[in-house]
């Protein structure tokens, strides 16, 4: 479990250009990462390459927190 | 007939990352020899290009800069600074288009005048603001594409506002084609099929569309950016020296199917 929350923090701390320890459980992307939205469209790409799964419009839009990214990976592997 | 394009420079505008369009079109143009002068969006691109670019081969001989293509004062900036690095420029791929993503779900007429504008402004006037910079150096002539997308022509789910900025964009071609053609400008536009990438993610239900092409398209399968890049060169190139104004579809055959 810890692992994919790993890979998940490498990948945001890439993308959005913060410290992989700033990417936490509670952290929402838009508000404390500073993500916009074509930065979550991106961020869905590389969780979606990364993992090899396909996140739907409705569920990347339920996205909010590093959490839940974690929680819904850990749900579809 | 000229394959080399070693004494060519293109301007390649509108990557955003590894996944873009832009970024096919501009390996094949890198492979062919092509000097390519990248034009990036604003900040949040630009450590993307830049990266990007200086893994190509012949990274050493391309140029990276900024280009806001809804500033009329900040194209012919970066056309001027074109003009003193290189003089002479062969072609452009115009890989640039936007859209608020509300306007790429639901019904058309949800449309807002603010959004419908600026998908015209940023998708559609800007191969004509950046064509009215980029004449003065074109003098060899040259050949221009854009990227469109069949949602310009029919119905596409989804596609709404977009759809229509594509449509003015297709009818820019054929006008810029007109004018231009007396100077030995070709102008054409490329009709990729749906392919992965940051600007199609934004559409909704995009995933069901890439399933679309593998079931219906006659190829049946989706295309990559490298094929669109092949057909880009052959347009950029003299290889299509006689084709001008014209739409070229790279979608596996599927806008020639009707109901099956």
């Amino acid at each position: 479990m810890e692992k994919i929350q790993e890979r998940i923090a490498k990948i945001v701390s890439e993308r959005l250009g913060v410290d992989e320890s700033e990417v936490k459980k509670d952290a929402t992307f838009k508000d404390d990462l500073g993500a916009d939205s074509l930065d979550v469209v991106e961020l869905v790409m590389e969780l979606e390459d990364e993992f090899d799964l396909e996140i739907s419009d409705e569920d990347a839009e339920k996205i909010g927190t590093v959490g839940d990214v974690v929680e819904y990976i850990e749900r579809h592997q | 007939m000229q394959l080399d394009l070693s004494n060519k420079t293109y301007v390649v505008m509108g990557v955003a990352n590894k996944r873009s369009i832009a970024w096919g079109i501009a390996e094949t143009l890198d492979q062919a020899g092509a000097r390519l002068i990248f034009t990036y969006a604003g900040e949040r691109f630009e450590k993307n290009v830049k990266d990007l670019v200086s893994e190509l081969p012949s990274a050493d001989k391309h140029l990276v800069l900024p280009c806001n293509v809804s500033s009329d004062e900040e194209i012919a900036d970066t056309f001027a600074q074109i003009g003193e690095k290189v003089g002479v420029i062969h072609g452009i791929a115009h890989c640039i288009a936007f859209a608020e993503k509300a306007e790429l779900e639901g019904e058309f007429l949800n449309a807002t005048r603010e959004g419908f504008l600026n998908a015209q402004n940023i998708s559609a006037y800007s191969l004509t603001a950046v064509l009215k910079e980029a004449r003065p150096l074109m003098t060899e002539g040259g050949s221009v594409i854009t990227l469109t997308y069949l949602g310009g022509e029919k119905v596409v789910k989804n596609y709404n506002t977009m759809g229509v900025a594509k449509a003015s964009l297709d009818a820019s071609v054929r006008y810029l084609a007109n004018d231009l053609g007396k100077e030995n400008i070709r102008v054409n536009a490329i009709s990729a099929g749906p392919i992965r990438t940051l600007s199609a993610k934004g559409v909704g239900g995009f995933n069901d569309v890439l399933q679309a092409m593998e079931d219906h398209a006659p190829l049946k399968r989706t295309v990559t950016q490298e094929e669109v890049g092949k057909s880009a060169f052959f347009l950029l190139s003299d290889l299509s020296s006689g084709v001008t104004g014209e739409i070229l579809h790279v979608d596996g055959g599927y806008s020639t199917i009707g109901l099956m």
